[in-house]
């Protein structure tokens, strides 16, 4: 078996008396689409943002392909090949699509300084259109991000985060707020996505039926800890799992 | 850049290069005045509109660029080592200033700045020995360039045009290249941003480096323009003022400052007879200008584009709701 | 020793009505989220308002309550309503931009279309002189002070004590939950633009007999009720009042200990490590970065 990608040991976090996360390991593998589950306040975010760098873990060890990333910036882990999505929309509105791609990978190519000399697309055009065609958002392409509906939206931020190929993408909540008919197209475009490019996903979603059917393996959280990690047969199987979760 | 746009900046040229002739020597400096004040506003449209920094200190790094080239001139240096010097000691001060930003934001940003301005207003007015005081320094003299003297008003407006245009080109080609997009989106959101690999503290720091570069230069050209200095333009009102006209031409256009300098100090200038009605006006029309057309009178076009499509949106979905309607 | 308590406390006399200003100012922000760079404008407008009533012939306690009448009108509902309302939804910058263009418009519009001089402005206090310990202090002096304590008192009270004060704060902390209490929050916003003009009002009347009608007046008073409200924290109303002290104690010792050309740099420098340090202000609340 190969070393993982992402290792998380141990990791906690607390606020005040509260443990929002209390003592979180699992390992992602390289090509794994890697589910995390759990009601709201079972730490899902808590973590999520430990991994991203967004706050400090009091404790616990991250590690990126063998690499100790714990307490990095989110800009140093971007640049180890790290990608994100947010829960809410994060698109730059007032820039078209195409250069909403564009620079979501163009920090990657040369220096700061030669950057300054770069053309405006970075060389990246070509990358952006393949990942415009896969979207299929190429009629809205030169129209600024901030004019499209939610759903087109949601689209442009999930292509952002893989721009830059990087090694592991984390998405938060990828089908919040979209339209339900569509989910079904984000599960085939991210299992695309995997197939075509590899690299690692974590996702955290509430839609059941949506993890289930995207993810390898999946984690359920509850009260801050790892309740159950396998594959969706086995959490489907799970005793535990459906009386504390899927249950009610 | 497609052809109509080169053909309306050749337009553009010949009209600034043809004007002087018609214009008595007032109108002239006039119109090297608004020149300057382009030039310094394109650095404060950098910070302000593309990088979306909210700087209220503008003003400062004005007075510093006309204050530099001054004293040095009047040390017997050349206008030719002041104006690198003036650039370049805004360019740090600016990157200075531009800590705050990395700790504070939006409002709170703009009262640092402020503040800012007012201690380098302060400095001026009050350090008799370096700057003159109240009394300001007298008698700058102008440049002269391969031997030409630029003393004559005609001469130093061709030598102004010819600044602005080299600036305003190496602006755009910034713009233009991948920083133009990074600055950009630090401004429409900075945590997305650093989240994808944006140097957010570095792009913060040199939008107010550059921008402030660009005012040193301008300031350098006022003191030459107008051969006295003291500390009246470079007060935080001139650096609300300078605020404002980015925000009146669109901040984020290029050619905003164009038409923001144009009302905000030239017009003013020009009717001085009339100035207090004027900014009366004036004010009146940016209060208005935000409720109507926040995006500033360059953003006219891009709404009525927008309301176009929407209307042919709107109009395709009926015809399609009709046909459908039909069919069934 | 008596010069410094000299000093101390006509500073203290200045810095009561900067605070009055300030408070205006630190209202607002909390219930709307408007920074009024128009502050003090709306100082100077109801001194233009007392000078004209008073050479019509009204006496100075009719004039100011026609002017808190005429201001709440103008300065609190109007203000609201052609300029806030519109804007509130855009956010915080296009309400600073444009109460920067309203005070350009005010200040320039008495210049023009009334007078650029400067006009003189009886006060309410007498010329009178104490003397107290060897310590030499005006009525003026003593008035001002306590005048303005006794109103920014009175409006704290008033916010803390009385059922419409209460609703004002609920709708100040969040306007939401407010709304869900059955609160009229519109109502609720427009007492405090009504607070905020009555409180510029009173501080025209204290401060006008010192700095003279004149179009320009509010520049500095609206600075210096800015810096007092950021330095005292301005989402919190006691800080206004001691930031309004400490700027104006700081600017006469300053004034009169380091270099009177420096006077300005008091306030402003620690304006600056307040923003720095504690952008919240010294009694303010931490507000929490949003994503």
């Amino acid at each position: 078996m190969s070393a993982p990608v992402l290792e998380v040991r141990d990791l906690r976090k607390a606020y005040g008396a509260i443990q929002a996360v209390g003592g979180v390991s699992f390992q992602v593998m390289p090509g794994e689409i890697f589910g995390v589950i759990g009601p709201n306040g079972s730490g899902k975010t808590t973590m999520f943002n430990s991994v991203l760098g967004q706050i400090e873990p009091d404790a616990g060890e991250i590690r990126l392909n063998g690499a100790d990333i714990t307490g990095l910036s989110p800009l140093e882990l971007n640049r180890r090949g790290v990608g994100r999505t947010f829960q809410t929309l994060q698109v730059f509105g007032k820039m078209s699509v195409r250069d909403n791609l564009i620079v979501a990978a163009q920090e990657h190519k040369g220096s700061m300084f030669s950057r300054m000399f770069a053309p405006g697309d970075s060389g990246l055009g070509p990358k952006a259109d393949e990942l415009i065609d896969l979207f299929r958002i190429r009629h809205v392409a030169d129209k600024p991000a901030g004019s499209l509906s939610y759903g087109q939206q949601k689209l442009v931020d999930i292509a952002m985060a893989f721009m830059s190929e990087p090694a592991l993408v984390l998405l938060d909540e990828p089908c919040a707020g979209v339209n339900p008919s569509l989910v079904g197209g984000i599960s085939t475009l991210l299992k695309e996505l995997n197939a075509r490019r590899g690299g690692s996903f974590v996702v955290i979603e509430h839609n059941m039926d949506f993890v289930m059917d995207l993810c390898h393996r999946i984690m359920v959280m509850v009260e801050g800890t790892v309740m159950a990690i396998g594959t969706p047969a086995e959490i489907r199987a799970n005793k535990a799992v459906l009386d504390a979760y899927l249950g009610n | 850049m497609n052809k109509r746009n080169v053909v309306l900046a050749f337009l553009a040229l010949a009209a600034l290069l043809v004007a002087p002739h018609f214009l008595k020597s007032y109108g002239l400096y006039l119109l090297t005045y608004w020149l300057v004040f382009i030039l310094a506003t394109m650095g404060l449209n950098l910070t302000v509109g593309y990088a979306g920094q909210k700087s209220l200190g503008h003003a400062a790094f004005f007075g510093i660029g006309a204050y530099t080239v001054a004293i040095m001139m009047k040390a017997g240096l050349s206008f030719w080592l002041g104006l690198p010097a003036a650039a370049l000691l805004c360019f740090l001060v600016g990157l200075a200033l531009g800590f705050p930003a990395l700790r504070v934001q939006t409002i709170y940003l703009a009262f640092a700045t402020l503040g800012f301005n007012t201690a380098a207003w302060l400095v001026m007015r009050n350090e008799e020995w370096l700057t003159g005081g109240t009394f300001g320094i007298n008698n700058i003299a102008r440049p002269s360039l391969f031997g030409m003297s630029l003393d004559g008003s005609l001469a130093y407006y061709h030598f102004t045009l010819g600044m602005t245009i080299i600036f305003a080109a190496l602006l755009w080609g910034l713009l233009r290249s991948p920083w133009g997009k990074a600055f950009t989106a630090l401004r429409d959101n900075p945590i997305r941003a650093e989240s994808l690999g944006v140097d957010i503290r570095g792009y913060t720091l040199l939008s107010f480096a550059i921008g402030a570069a660009y005012a040193g230069i301008a300031g350098a050209l006022f003191a030459s323009l107008v051969q006295f200095i003291d500390p009246a333009p470079f007060t935080v009102g001139s650096s609300i003022m300078m605020y404002l006209m980015v925000v009146v031409g669109g901040p984020g256009y290029f050619l905003g400052p164009v038409l923001g300098a144009a009302v905000g100090v030239v017009l003013p200038e020009w009717l001085r007879f009339a100035q207090a009605w004027y900014l009366f006006v004036f004010g009146t029309a940016v209060v208005l200008l935000m409720i109507w057309l926040p995006d500033g009178l360059l953003s006219i076009p891009d709404r009525l584009r927008a309301r176009r499509e929407a209307r042919e949106a709107s109009a395709a979905r009926s015809a399609a709701a009709a046909r459908h309607g039909g069919n069934a | 020793m008596t010069d410094f308590l000299q000093l101390f406390f006509s500073g203290m006399a200045t810095g009561s009505i900067y605070a009055l200003a300030a408070l205006g100012f630190t209202l607002l922000w909390q219930a709307s989220g408007t920074i009024n760079f128009a502050q003090g404008e709306f100082v100077m407008l109801p001194a233009f308002a007392m000078v004209g009533l008073i050479a019509a012939g009204a006496p100075l306690p009719l004039a100011f309550v026609l002017t808190v009448v005429l201001a709440i009108g103008v300065l609190g509902w109007a203000f609201k309503r052609g300029v806030v309302d519109p804007l509130f939804r855009h956010g915080m910058m296009p309400i600073v931009v444009a109460t920067i263009g309203l005070s350009i418009a005010l200040s320039n519009g008495v210049r023009a279309g009334y007078s650029a001089e400067a006009h003189p402005f009886a006060g309410m206090f007498p010329d009178r002189i104490f003397n107290i310990a060897g310590v030499t202090i005006t009525l003026a002096d003593c008035g001002t002070l306590a005048f303005a304590l006794l109103l920014v008192l009175a409006t704290q009270s008033f916010l803390a004590r009385t059922v419409t004060g209460r609703a004002m704060q609920a709708v100040a902390q969040n306007t939401e939950s407010a709304t869900v209490l059955g609160i009229n929050v519109p109502r609720m916003i427009f007492y405090t633009f009504a607070i905020n003009a009555a409180l510029a009002c009173a501080a025209a009347l204290l401060v006008t007999p010192v700095y003279l009608a004149k179009f320009d007046m509010g520049v500095s008073l609206g600075t210096k009720a800015f810096f007092a409200a950021v330095i005292g924290g301005f989402n919190n109303s006691r800080g206004a009042l001691l930031g309004g002290v400490i700027v104006g104690v700081g600017e006469n010792l300053a004034a009169a200990y380091v270099s009177p050309q420096y006077k300005d740099a008091v306030a402003l420098a620690l304006f600056m490590v307040v923003i720095l340090f504690k952008p919240q202000g010294l009694l303010g609340r931490k507000e929490e970065r949003k994503v």
